[in-house]
């Protein structure tokens, strides 16, 4: 018996069994394949046309063609592959609008792109006048200004919201709570409406940027109180129990194992707070307004910021003004986007090496 | 005073025999650390009339037991006979379940852990705990978890690196990890977490500690080393331990007390020297539990 050449010739390879093989992807091409000549057929015999109606003949024909070609296998393995393609479609369906909106956003707001659009303002140019001239960086600065002003406000207020009715379950928590979940359902107007009354008119008389990241918090607070409510629940009292039992105070238990244990999932809570607030037009209109200049005094007088810069525009009328509202939109939803990765990147790393 | 007309009347009812033999006579019996062992009664844990209550629901009633200083007490009992609740009102940590009551008094080296001018975080330092799952803080390293006590509870520690090294060591898990100390405390096996809960108990420098079925989810590796690092341990603190497994009962504790709910409160049917339980016990209920006729 040599034992040493049989283990030397047959030392298995690391295999994915699970994987789906070449073959079923070759299938699947063959699929959509038939699939597509079947929906165009369906076009011809039936009155579907345009986009719209391809798409619908398709999503009819797709799942038949993937039951009929998996029926070999047995009616189960037919099944769950049109199930599999139902799936698929549902997917299709949810995610075209959001791409087409994508798409629209920035190919639109292309146009208004040359190499000083994110660096001037608009002081010395009126919206009207050839797009290589003007800018919107005051709406860039105010808008993050805004945010910054919101974020201090509502994310440390939402966080201990959550901590008073979570940990420390206080008598008032599940009024805090029934308020959160009511203050969500404000609309956003009537926010501008009472920080104008409120700070606008009675302290400053005069629109202010410090209104207007007042306003956009009272809409940030909720959702980031709630989300963070949510996370927090998620910590097992395993955790907190082995905390009380080496003698730690609430305090300590809460912000030096409850907190970092989902440190994460507060920075998604004020991810999502923040996205909530980063493109509310109503309640600035009525606080912070629109400024032309790049101004950052966040107390005396009216500032730019993202979504009043588009509205503004848009209501200017002219071709090019509408342009500059297209490209607003596109790096408002740039500056999410920036938002959402710095946060995840910087806020995701408490998952420590673990060897 | 409602609560304290019930104690009387059940303390007058219930197990009228039993009452002289919980109070353990510590000094008829040589003992394994009979030289750190002070006779006299005010000394460790001292545990009188204590009921405790969830709701309206009575989990435990009347128990009285006297746990010396630098023993090992095992309590054994059937599930649902209130022992873990009995060990939670050893160190407070059973006010934190809702609606939770007792009466009662737990003695601490003769001062009542339930007076008001006491501080419970106070009490929980000199009192540790290891639970029955392992529950290592999931945000923190291993070295970080050790330590963590003294950071919570805001103790002031020397020297870290020797504290780490100490407590890690007596629990028997330094070998295993001492070239890991920065991975996170969730990296190890379930039998290597329950070793660093022990040794992040171990940080405070408890004169007290009370295992709630801390080998539960232990393989028998595992759980050997535990034993050994609780009777090891057992020459510097006062141990109580809650467990289900006879044999590990008869192998770590001096001390044994036996708990039984007949469907009412839970209660303390007997409690003696270990060797006394498991050869000889006073009771035909101990007898049958100990030797695995039901529960």
């Amino acid at each position: 018996m040599s034992t040493s050449s049989i283990e030397a010739t047959s030392i298995p390879q690391p295999q994915r069994p699970w994987r789906q093989a070449k073959r079923a992807w070759r299938q699947a091409i063959v699929m959509l394949v038939v699939s597509v000549v079947g929906a165009t057929l369906l076009m011809q015999v039936t009155g579907l046309a345009g986009v719209i109606g391809s798409y619908v003949a398709f999503a009819l024909v797709f799942p038949v063609v993937a039951f009929l070609a998996s029926m070999k296998y047995g009616k189960k393995a037919g099944q769950d592959k049109m199930a599999s393609a139902i799936i698929c479609l549902a997917f299709g369906t949810a995610f075209m609008p959001w791409m087409s909106i994508l798409f629209t956003v920035f190919n639109r707001g292309r146009e208004a792109f040359y190499s000083g659009f994110l660096t001037t303002d608009m002081l010395v140019n009126s919206s009207d006048q050839p797009l290589n001239m003007g800018g919107l960086s005051h709406a860039i600065v105010g808008t993050l200004i805004l945010i910054f002003i919101a974020s201090m406000v509502a994310i440390p207020l939402g966080i201990i919201t959550a901590i008073y009715i979570v940990e420390v379950k206080g008598r008032f928590a599940s009024y805090a709570r029934f308020f959160t979940q009511a203050m969500s359902g404000v609309p956003s107007i009537v926010a501008g409406l009472f920080i104008y009354t409120t700070i606008v008119v009675v302290v400053f008389n005069r629109f202010n940027a410090l209104a207007g990241g007042l306003a956009l918090a009272i809409l940030m607070l909720p959702t980031v109180a709630r989300t963070a409510e949510e996370v927090l629940k998620l910590v097992p009292d395993d955790l907190r129990a082995a905390s009380y039992a080496m003698g730690a105070s609430q305090f300590s238990t809460v912000f030096r194992i409850v907190l970092p244990t989902v440190r994460s999932g507060l920075v998604t809570a004020s991810i999502l707070g923040v996205a909530r607030v980063a493109g509310e037009t109503a309640p600035l209109l009525l606080t912070s307004q629109y400024f032309v200049q790049l101004t950052t005094n966040i107390l005396d007088g009216p500032m730019a910021s993202l979504p009043t810069y588009i509205f503004a525009n848009l209501g200017a009328g002219s071709d090019t003004s509408v342009a500059r509202a297209w490209g607003g939109s596109a790096v408002l939803m740039s500056i999410v986007f920036i938002l959402f990765v710095t946060a995840r990147l910087l806020g995701g790393r408490n998952t420590k090496s673990r060897h | 005073m409602n609560e304290s007309s019930i104690q009387k009347t059940e303390s007058e009812m219930i197990l009228p025999g039993i009452q002289q033999g919980v109070t353990m006579a510590t000094e008829d019996h040589t003992n394994r650390n009979a030289d750190n062992l002070q006779v006299n009664g005010s000394t460790g844990l001292e545990v009188r009339n204590v009921h405790a209550w969830f709701n309206k629901h009575h989990a435990l009633a009347d128990v009285s037991l006297h746990f010396p200083q630098n023993t090992v007490t095992g309590l054994i009992g059937p599930s649902g006979c209130g022992k873990s609740t009995f060990l939670r009102l050893l160190n407070r940590m059973h006010e934190f379940i809702p609606k939770a009551a007792m009466a009662g008094e737990v003695l601490f080296n003769g001062e009542d852990i339930y007076s008001p001018e006491v501080d419970p975080t106070e009490i929980r330092k000199r009192i540790g705990m290891v639970f029955q799952k392992p529950n290592p803080f999931p945000s923190m390293t291993i070295a970080e978890n050790v330590l963590a006590g003294p950071k919570l509870a805001k103790v002031k520690v020397e020297n870290k690196d020797e504290l780490l090294e100490d407590c890690l060591t007596r629990a028997g898990l330094w070998k295993e990890v001492k070239d890991r100390l920065k991975a996170s405390g969730s990296s190890l096996s379930g039998g290597q977490q329950q070793r660093l809960c022990i040794a992040r108990a171990l940080a405070l420098n408890p004169e007290a500690l009370l295992l709630d079925e801390p080998c539960s989810a232990l393989d028998p590796g595992s759980t050997l080393r535990v034993e050994e690092t609780i009777v090891q341990l057992s020459q510097t603190m006062t141990i109580v331990i809650v467990t289900h497994n006879m044999q590990q009962a008869a192998r770590v504790s001096d001390y044994c007390a036996f708990f039984l709910s007949d469907g009412g409160p839970g209660q303390l049917v007997e409690a003696d020297l270990t060797t006394n339980i498991f050869s000889n016990p006073g009771d035909q209920r101990t007898a049958d539990y100990v030797q695995g006729r039901f529960g």
